[in-house]
């Protein structure tokens, strides 16, 4: 139902800049190189160079390796560098091996850590094990802000969906996250919709506000909106904030751009007036 | 005995391959003398998502060979000419006299198979390789400029469609034609033909409506390359043109020809592929 | 070469003097010798080569060139023309208003009428060769006077923007009584009357290249030179009128902006033909469209110069050299951007740098000067404030290290590493001595980004593997794709852009297009 509902001009414009402020402009390919992340970086400082206006986006997210060249490219900036990290995306990894690559992270310079929980562990019913591993993770990334990334796809189930969101907030998650990006389907608004609804539910059992990150799949400024109508409609307003929302996105990024362009000029827009990075 | 209850056609757009109807779900009505008619009324946003699909079937369409664009396109030909009476009969119902609707089909019919021919050639007939002298090669070609909105010229159902759109398509681009109103059977007939004909899906789309809630739109969009106007409305003509030079378009208008135009020599001509092609010169040192 | 002697060793009596290699060994008293006659650290500077000006003679006040005869401007006014390099005033010119226009493209339509449309072909042919030829006589003179008046290196204006001219004019020659020939099954015939404006970067050139085809079909033309460079122009209409050229045939107005919009809005004008800005462009393509008016452009342009890991780096260190300070930078296809594949992104930064620095920037008379002065103080201004962009955004600067002279208007010679499409520097024509260093990982991500802009004037590409440079070549959206070369021009070579880098082609047949009717 919240799908359908109408955002139009001056609410799609402000959306539209909500959406950019909230973005984690994402780069995880086993291709990418210091430049291609500095380039990144530029990207996410600056937007739309043709429009100082739009705002820089909340976060960069990449892999670990790459997090110091990340820091230097954003310093001063209101930009964090989140590192992924416990062997993203599959988990699949020794404990110390996985909460190493959490600290190397932050101490590199990374504001935040994207962790990936164990879905062998959780399926297998382990759940005492995941929720160890979350807790051991947030401390060796303190103080880092952790992110947990569920990998909605792979638990199938809403019912899983719950429950582990419910896990990992326990466990000390800042933020849940419901995909690595890496498989289909990832962030869906039936799954987003779930995962609200259980961090409501938490903050009113505990007073402890979580965050929610949505990732995976969400290449249209449509799209963003939609998600941006669960949280108005399911936490509030206030929610429509960095410190509480965040999308996981790369392509995302240059479709916003065209929206508001067509917004302020009425005409439809080409991706050869957008930089790629 | 009761004549046949006859199953009527739901006149759609045609974009991407697909018919759809308006995403407004909107229809205009065409009072044609022995039938009214409901037509899907394109808004700005079926003329959005008739540019996507267009550019985005377009490096792939470029990338074909010349020889085989022109096998599609021959056989556009041979699908127009098995359901020539479809066609006949369309352009009757919307006002022809028989004798001429035979005669206009014939001729477009002709005038596909004509520039079929030229997909392989245009670039022979364009390029110069020029004396830049013995230490460089040097090559000018032709390539498509893109994708090309055609406003379909408004008193012709099917000759004056054809000879506009045709040429755009044998020279590599992809293109959104906004089909005349009055005519707007025959562009869903034809629109039909191209689905059918094994032209892959977005390189053709097809848009009926009202033409001032669909120019304008079209004009302005940043990622068309070209246009080819056919408006008789002189005011409308001259606002696209206007629109069109915020990207720097191509632009060709031609205002509104009568119909017996097209069945002259000067209806077609490679010049009408060249009109939306841009020159690449290549540069190459010759040296050990 | 210091003569170090060889040290002690341990339980041998120490050797005197420095092996030789041969076995022999060099005696002290010789080494102290050679120390006293070794030759000081050679400096070679090369001297001054200024390339003589005083038999310039340039008028006190030009006037403008109407029907044939030289006319003071209505409105009275005159400005000066300067040299960029010194800030002195060369001469005053005159300041075209309205009226003027309307003089000079009424004399240009009574030339088409009486007699130019008439005119064959051959006979066209035989006064395009007249002027071609009275260009290259006098061209060591009009290169001199190119250099003054914009700042360009005398090396150039001798080497390249005058001969090219020439070449122009005698290349349309030759089509002007073949034009037949030039389409087929096409009779084509004149359009009227052109008005040409043209940009301050290549004056002669540019006025060649805009000329020449509109003669060549049978066209007349008025012509308006860029403001801040007027005097080739002035010029070549001398050359025009002695070689007997029919009056009104070519009509020279010079003017600024208003003298420009002027020309465009001339309701009598049956085509323009307009090379500057894309922005202007813009403006002129509405005014067209309003008008209903032919109209091609050449507008701006963010090329960008892709060196792939298997080029021939040194080589391709000499493209984007050329690519970028060539005319300090000032032109549409320069190579503005380098795309350089990440794995070689050290060995290309650290050749550009060193290359760099033996570029000259000096007196544009000096015939060893490599790059000149900023044609202008308004240009200087813009540059400089878009480098400081780059700078500002984190970008590394690295800059020719040498002196600038006092008066002028001058620019180092400039790269930045660290660029990114997003930065300003990367997206905006800066037209200056200005490159913007951007990495690629692989062929279509090179394709990708040289593609990400709105212009589509030239790119050039440098690999030694043919089938990439073939594939590349195809993939990237550019009316000129220079290969393992850059700025090469040539007049039988068509020279256009793609997208918002405008339409229309200049040079070879395709050049005869904006000026005929099929």
């Amino acid at each position: 139902m919240l799908a359908t509902r109408s955002i139009k001009r001056d609410s799609k414009i402000l959306g539209l800049r909500l959406a950019i402020a909230c973005m984690d402009l994402t780069t995880l390919e086993g291709k990418d190189t210091p430049e291609r992340v500095k380039q990144l970086c530029r990207k996410a400082l600056t937007p739309d160079p043709e429009d100082p206006t739009v705002a820089a986006v909340a976060a960069l997210c990449i892999y670990p390796e790459h997090v110091a060249v990340a820091k230097m490219a954003l310093r001063g900036s209101t930009v964090k560098v989140a590192s992924v990290a416990t062997a993203f995306p599959s988990g699949l990894a020794p404990r110390n091996v996985k909460l190493l690559e959490a600290r190397e992270a932050v101490a590199a310079g990374a504001d935040e850590i994207d962790m990936v929980i164990d879905r062998g562990a959780f399926l297998a019913g382990r759940y005492r094990d995941v929720a160890e591993e979350i807790a051991a993770v947030k401390e060796a990334s303190s103080p880092a802000l952790l992110k947990v990334i569920l990998e909605t796809g792979e638990l199938a189930t809403y019912d899983n969906i719950r429950k582990a969101s419910w896990l990992a907030m326990e466990a000390g998650a800042d933020f849940i996250k419901t995909s690595t990006g890496k498989i289909q389907p990832a962030a869906t608004l039936p799954v987003a919709l779930a995962m609200l609804q259980a961090v409501r539910d938490y903050e009113d059992r505990t007073g402890r506000a979580v965050g929610v990150k949505v990732a995976g799949g969400i290449r249209t400024a449509k799209q963003a909106l939609q998600f941006l109508v669960l949280v108005k409609e399911t936490l509030g307003e206030d929610r429509l904030d960095a410190r509480y929302f965040r999308i996981g996105a790369s392509s995302l990024l240059n479709d916003a751009l065209m929206q508001l362009t067509k917004e302020r000029t009425g005409a439809y827009q080409s991706e050869d007036y957008f930089t790629k990075d | 005995m009761a004549a046949r209850v006859a199953v009527r056609k739901t006149h759609k757009l045609y974009i991407g391959g697909a018919f759809v109807r308006s995403e407004s779900g909107r229809t205009f009505e065409l009072s044609l003398h022995e039938q009214v008619f409901q037509v899907a009324r394109a808004t700005r946003k079926d003329v959005r998502d008739a540019v996507r699909a267009a550019r985005t079937a377009w490096p792939s369409w470029r990338d074909r060979t010349a020889y085989n664009r022109g096998q599609i396109i021959y056989r556009l030909a041979e699908i127009i000419e098995s359901r020539r009476d479809q066609f006949v009969e369309t352009l009757r119902i919307t006002g022809s006299p028989s004798g001429a609707a035979e005669k206009e089909v014939s001729a477009a019919i002709d005038r596909i198979v004509w520039y079929a021919g030229w997909c392989d050639k245009i670039e022979q007939l364009l390029s110069t390789k020029n004396p830049v002298g013995v230490h460089h090669f040097n090559v000018s070609s032709p390539e498509a400029t893109g994708v090309v909105g055609v406003v379909a010229p408004t008193e012709s159902g099917l000759i004056g469609l054809v000879s506009a759109l045709i040429p755009v398509v044998c020279a590599g681009n992809c293109a959104v034609v906004i089909a005349s109103e009055r005519e707007s059977l025959s562009a869903v007939a034809f629109a039909e033909a191209i689905a059918t004909a094994d032209v892959p899906a977005g390189v053709v789309n097809i848009l009926t409506g009202y033409r001032s809630e669909t120019v304008p739109t079209l004009a302005s969009h940043m990622d068309v390359n070209a246009l080819d106007l056919w408006i008789a409305d002189e005011e409308q003509d001259a606002a696209a043109a206007q629109l069109a030079c915020n990207n720097v378009k191509r632009v060709r208008r031609h205002g509104e020809p009568p119909q017996r135009f097209w069945f002259t020599d000067a209806a077609q001509g490679p010049g009408w592929i060249e009109a939306f092609m841009e020159i690449k010169t290549v540069w190459h040192p010759a040296g050990v | 070469m210091p003569v170090r002697p060889v040290a002690k060793r341990r339980g041998k009596p120490a050797q005197s003097g420095r092996a030789l290699g041969n076995g022999k060994r060099l005696k002290v008293e010789d080494t102290a010798r050679l120390a006293v006659t070794q030759p000081p650290r050679t400096t070679w500077p090369y001297s001054p080569a200024p390339e003589a000006r005083d038999y310039i003679k340039l008028a006190p006040r030009y006037e403008l060139f109407v029907g044939g005869k030289w006319l003071k401007p209505k409105s009275g006014r005159h400005f000066t023309s300067i040299n960029p390099a010194t800030e002195e005033v060369l001469t005053h010119v005159a300041d075209a208003s309205s009226a003027d226009v309307d003089s000079a493209v009424r004399a240009a339509r009574a030339a088409y009428e009486k007699y130019w449309r008439r005119c064959p072909g051959s006979e066209r042919a035989k006064y395009l060769y007249r002027i071609a030829r009275a260009i290259t006589e006098r061209s060591r003179e009009l290169a001199v006077l190119e250099s003054l008046d914009t700042g360009k290196p005398i090396r150039e204006s001798r080497d390249f923007d005058i001969p090219l001219a020439a070449a122009h004019f005698f290349y349309y020659a030759g089509w002007a009584d073949k034009l037949k020939w030039a389409f087929p099954n096409a009779s084509p015939t004149p359009l009227g009357v052109a008005g040409q404006i043209i940009p301050w970067n290549f004056p002669l050139l540019m006025a060649a290249w805009k000329i020449a085809p509109a003669l060549a079909c049978g066209n007349t033309v008025v012509l308006k030179p860029a403001e801040t460079t007027p005097l080739s122009a002035l010029w070549l209409a001398e050359i025009i009128e002695q070689a007997d050229l029919p009056p009104g045939v070519v009509n020279i107005i010079t003017g600024g902006p208003q003298t420009g919009s002027a020309l465009v809005r001339q309701p009598q004008v049956d085509k323009i033909a307009f090379t500057g800005s894309t922005e202007v462009g813009k403006e002129i393509a509405r005014e067209c469209a309003r008008l209903r008016r032919r109209v091609t452009l050449e507008l701006g342009g963010k090329a960008a110069n892709i060196i792939f890991d298997d080029a021939p780096i040194d080589q391709a260190i000499e493209g984007v050299i050329n690519g970028i300070f060539f005319n300090q930078g000032h032109v549409c296809c320069a190579g503005s951007r380098l795309l350089v594949q990440e794995s070689v992104l050290d060995l290309v930064v650290r050749k550009l740098f060193r290359r760099m620095q033996t570029l000259r920037v000096g007196q544009p008379l000096d015939k060893n000067t490599d790059v000149g002065a900023i044609n202008s103080k308004a240009q200087l201004e813009k540059i400089s404030a878009l480098a400081d962009t780059g700078e500002a955004a984190g970008c590394t600067r690295y800059e020719t290290k040498c002196m600038l002279p006092a008066r002028g208007f001058w620019f180092r010679p400039t790269f930045f590493t660290g660029v990114s499409l997003s930065h300003r520097i990367a997206q905006e024509e800066i037209f200056g001595p200005v490159l913007s260093v951007i990495t690629f990982r692989t062929p279509d991500e090179a394709v990708e980004k040289a593609n990400n802009t709105r212009y589509g004037l030239s790119a050039g590409v440098w690999t030694d593997k043919g089938s990439k440079n073939f594939k590349i070549v195809s993939q990237l959206r550019a009316g000129v794709v220079w290969a393992n070369t850059y700025n090469k021009f040539d007049p039988s070579s068509p020279f256009g852009g793609y997208k918002e880098s405008g339409f229309g082609r200049e040079g070879g047949v395709h050049g005869l297009l904006p000026y005929l009717e099929r």
